[in-house]
């Protein structure tokens, strides 16, 4: 019997926990594991294209961050990316898959896009806050509506808010129709392009200085507010046990409605900002699946807001070093999926060795 | 002498930087009935999971058989004869008795249930089981279950049998009946392991005893020579007083009133039967009757976690007016300021919270204090911290995940979070299940302690021996309704054991 014999060697590898590692350690564990990355991915690339791999690796740099305005729209789609990651973390949180995210932003960037053409004459100082305001409570009500049916009737949040995302879509969809511009492009073009109306300006002179201290603002807030706020706690209570929450005295309803209406509104801004800050104009598009990325990077950082920070930067540097890398060398933009998925296996990967210590086990021991 | 089945070398299992066996040596013998003896967190079941394959040795070797083997999965475990029974059962709820027997056995495509059937019977009639092979898992009460897990290793022909704790799920009269199937099992030449820390039942059942402390192997002694106290003292390793003291209450006084409430649960299936009792301050009411009989729900409803349908709770606080809390919810009974404390028996489901470290399972009940929006942690880690040092409760520190620590110093943390906040009203369910004697007196005197306070204890109970050696009354519930409540100095377990059985319904 073959399983007798095997019951008989003795493994090659012992894999055993490890006691707490040091910060040091952790740290090249992860450096080990990026330079490896970039080996296997050398390897590839060379096997794959034949093309030299440090060139490969150039222009994904260059694509990336390799002219002050490339660097600048890297940034501005992490910060987008990092926002809608960062409202849907207290939903995640609580565990309440919120997929609803693409939805949410859509929505916001949706009511953005509807007062900017409508109230473009309101004075800035007013039209600003109203456009954002607008835009979370659309995020906010796109949010509510699946939370309020998950309180009261237990219904599935998962196929809920994803549903609510195309509801989304097709109002979207609806509205173009009305403020195509030119008549029957069915195209919004740029909304206000001369006045300027409704453009989110530049701060300390920066195009994106506004979105950049909004999000980083909002990503620390996050951080702080799921830690060491009571409602942070709720939250956490309410996502381990729903029992134990019910225990400690919490409305379990009353906090499912509140985080998803935070979860909402802050993907609503994130719509707001595609739409204000760095688009302006509204398509069914400009969402462009970050809400389904953003929770990629949500459950990659462990809903740590700060890692979410790199962890979006990372992504949108590779999608951006895609596209170089693309046109430059004329490969398929899958060429950059792979040095993507290579990267993120051995990240990833790495964690494995972070928990467990492997060791190989020489010879046979024995006791007699 | 019986032959060896297996013969542990040396076994030692770390696990970071704990060390759950630490050169464990233990033989097990055909025909046979050892029984695995040692506190919580002493390295009982890492060490039989170690032989089924569950985990791999750091150290040492393993012998079935006389041979040396290595066994890292429970796949090298099943041809070499080895079955575990677990503590939590591993079956497909919709299927049937026999389809989970053969679950994952080889075989040709077509699957000829009658034969199995027929080899399953022949199986139950010859140790004397009771099992029907087309009882679907879903309607088996707990007791059929483990049947069930235990002819699924005999099927495959184990002949090693390693039960994990299988009497903690049980009533005696299963237990009995268990114990007369292992009986026939080790006449049959099998070898039979159990793991327990109930001492009575080692002394029942096996014929040798090993035991294990804090993971290192302490020795085996034939059962013949062994009595309570040896064996509790090889197990904790000094003597223990193993009497509950119990004081007289000093001036009870009324704490709690439960006027005739009843509950029903979702399905429309009443759980509480006009229920009415009285808890006074200083003194422990004991709760008995069989699981599921309504303490839970007893429990709850006072605590505010259940809807009372009907009837009404009082709460009278010292020097102050009396409280109505029938229609009040958890959250607005502690707003009130009722000094209410609850430990469910479900802890890591509802009292605790597993992956989170002990400060923040301190700020549980506390996390609302204040008025500011930031929570306060220094408060909460104090408390922790007093806890760790007052319960003596072995983990690594404050922030290790309550999840991890052993089931009594889960506990420890509970009772101990509960006690701190200084309650009038104490309801414990289920107190010590699944603790060692050490950590038990250490929650029996915890009540104690509480009871001299002046606090009103109720206190769910399963051993009644406990219960008549702590409690002042025992109420005892069946099927939803209070059947008698008796003091506990003058009764006898017969006459509690009477109730238990008696719903009352027919006077």
């Amino acid at each position: 019997m073959t399983g007798r014999l095997h019951g008989l060697r003795e493994p090659l590898l012992h894999v055993s926990k490890r006691d707490d590692i040091s910060l040091f350690r952790r740290m090249l564990v992860r450096v080990i594991a990026v330079i490896l990355a970039l080996c296997v991915c050398a390897v590839v690339i060379h096997a794959l294209t034949g093309l030299d791999p440090l060139q490969v690796y150039r222009g994904v740099v260059d694509g990336a961050v390799g002219t002050r305005r490339r660097a600048w729209v890297t940034i501005r789609d992490t910060l987008v990316l990092l926002l809608i990651a960062v409202g849907l973390t207290p939903a995640f949180r609580m565990r309440f898959w919120n997929v609803g995210g693409e939805g949410q932003t859509l929505i916001g960037g949706l009511a953005t896009a509807a007062i900017m053409i409508n109230l473009k004459s309101l004075p800035a100082p007013l039209l600003y806050p109203l456009m954002a305001a607008t835009a979370v409570l659309a995020g906010l009500v796109w949010g509510v509506v699946p939370a309020l049916c998950k309180a009261k009737w237990n219904t599935n949040e998962t196929l809920f808010t994803l549903m609510m995302n195309y509801i989304a879509t097709q109002l979207v969809a609806f509205a173009i129709i009305y403020w195509e511009n030119p008549k029957g492009s069915s195209n919004v073009g740029v909304i206000n392009p001369d006045t300027r109306m409704g453009w989110l300006p530049k701060l300390f002179g920066l195009d994106y200085g506004w979105m950049t201290v909004i999000v980083v603002a909002l990503a620390a807030a996050m951080f702080f507010y799921l830690r060491w706020t009571k409602h942070g706690y709720e939250i956490a209570y309410v996502g381990q046990s729903v029992n134990t929450a019910r225990y400690a005295g919490i409305s379990v309803p009353r906090v499912i409605v509140r985080t998803m209406a935070l979860s909402g509104g802050i993907c609503g801004l994130a719509g707001y900002l595609l739409v204000t800050g760095s688009g302006h104009t509204i398509s069914t598009g400009i969402a462009g699946g970050r809400g389904f990325t953003a929770i990629t990077v949500a459950w990659l950082s462990k809903l740590n807001t700060f890692t979410m920070m790199m962890v979006s930067f990372l992504l949108v540097f590779m999608e951006k070093g895609a596209i170089q890398i693309a046109s430059q060398f004329k490969l398929s933009e899958y060429a950059s999926d792979i040095i993507t998925g290579i990267m993120l296996f051995f990240v990833l990967g790495c964690e494995f060795f972070i928990n467990y210590k492997v060791e190989i086990v020489k010879g046979r021991k024995s006791l007699e | 002498m019986q032959k060896n089945a297996i013969e542990l070398r040396g076994i030692t299992k770390r696990f970071g930087k704990v060390v759950a066996n630490d050169r464990v040596d233990l033989t097990i013998r055909y025909g046979e009935i050892l029984a695995i003896l040692g506190e919580n967190g002493s390295g009982k079941t890492t060490l039989m999971n170690v032989i089924s394959g569950i985990y791999y040795p750091d150290e040492g070797q393993i012998l079935v058989n006389d041979e040396p083997v290595s066994i890292r999965s429970p796949r090298d475990a099943f041809p070499l004869g080895i079955g575990m029974i677990h503590q939590h059962f591993k079956l497909v709820d919709v299927l049937t008795a026999a389809e989970n027997i053969v679950l994952g056995l080889p075989g040709s495509t077509k699957l000829d249930i009658a034969k199995v059937a027929t080899r399953i019977n022949h199986l139950t009639e010859k140790y004397g089981f009771e099992l029907d092979p087309f009882k679907k898992i879903y309607e088996m009460s707990v007791s059929e279950k483990q049947t069930v897990e235990i002819v699924k290793m005999l099927y495959r022909g184990a002949k090693i049998l390693i039960l994990d704790e299988p009497t903690a799920v049980l009533t005696p009269q299963e237990t009995r009946r268990l114990f007369d199937v292992l009986r026939n099992m080790r006449a049959a030449g099998n070898a039979i392991v159990i793991i327990t820390h109930k001492l009575n039942e080692v002394l029942e059942l096996s014929d040798r005893v090993s035991v294990l402390r804090k993971g290192a192997y302490i020795g085996s002694v034939d059962t013949a020579d062994a009595s309570i106290a040896s064996l509790t003292e090889m197990m904790v390793g000094r003597r223990v007083e193993l009497d509950i003291e119990r004081i007289p209450p000093a001036d009870p006084v009324k704490r709690l009133t439960v006027d005739d409430i009843s509950c029903v649960n979702q399905d429309g299936v009443i759980t509480l039967d006009h229920v009415k009792f009285e808890a006074m301050g200083g003194e422990i009411l004991g709760i008995a009757g069989v699981a599921g009989s309504g303490q839970r729900d007893l429990l709850e409803a006072i605590a505010g976690l259940q809807k009372v349908e009907s009837g009404s709770i009082l709460y009278d606080p010292p020097n102050a007016p009396c409280e109505d809390l029938t229609k009040l919810s958890a959250e607005e009974i502690s707003k009130l300021g009722v000094k209410l404390s609850f430990v469910p028996e479900d802890r890591l489901g509802m009292g605790l919270v597993g992956p989170m470290d002990m400060v923040d399972n301190m700020m549980i009940r506390s996390y609302k204090k204040g008025n500011m929006f930031w929570v306060d942690k220094r408060s909460p880690r104090t408390l922790a911290e007093h806890i760790i040092s007052e319960l003596e409760v072995v983990t690594p520190g404050v922030s290790t995940p309550v999840g991890r620590l052993s089931g009594g110093n889960v506990q420890k943390v509970l009772v101990g979070r509960e006690i701190a906040s200084n309650p009038t009203v104490l309801m414990v369910a289920y107190p010590v299940r699944g603790l060692d004697i050490n950590s038990s007196y250490t929650i029996y005197n915890l009540l104690n302690q509480q009871k001299k306070r002046g606090v009103a204890v109720l206190c769910v109970g399963e051993d009644l021996d406990v219960l008549l050696a702590l409690c002042d009354r025992i109420m005892v519930m069946c099927g939803g309704r209070v059947t008698g409540i008796v003091d506990a100095r003058t009764t006898t377990k017969e006459a509690v054991g009477m109730l238990m059985m008696h719903d009352g319904r027919d006077d």
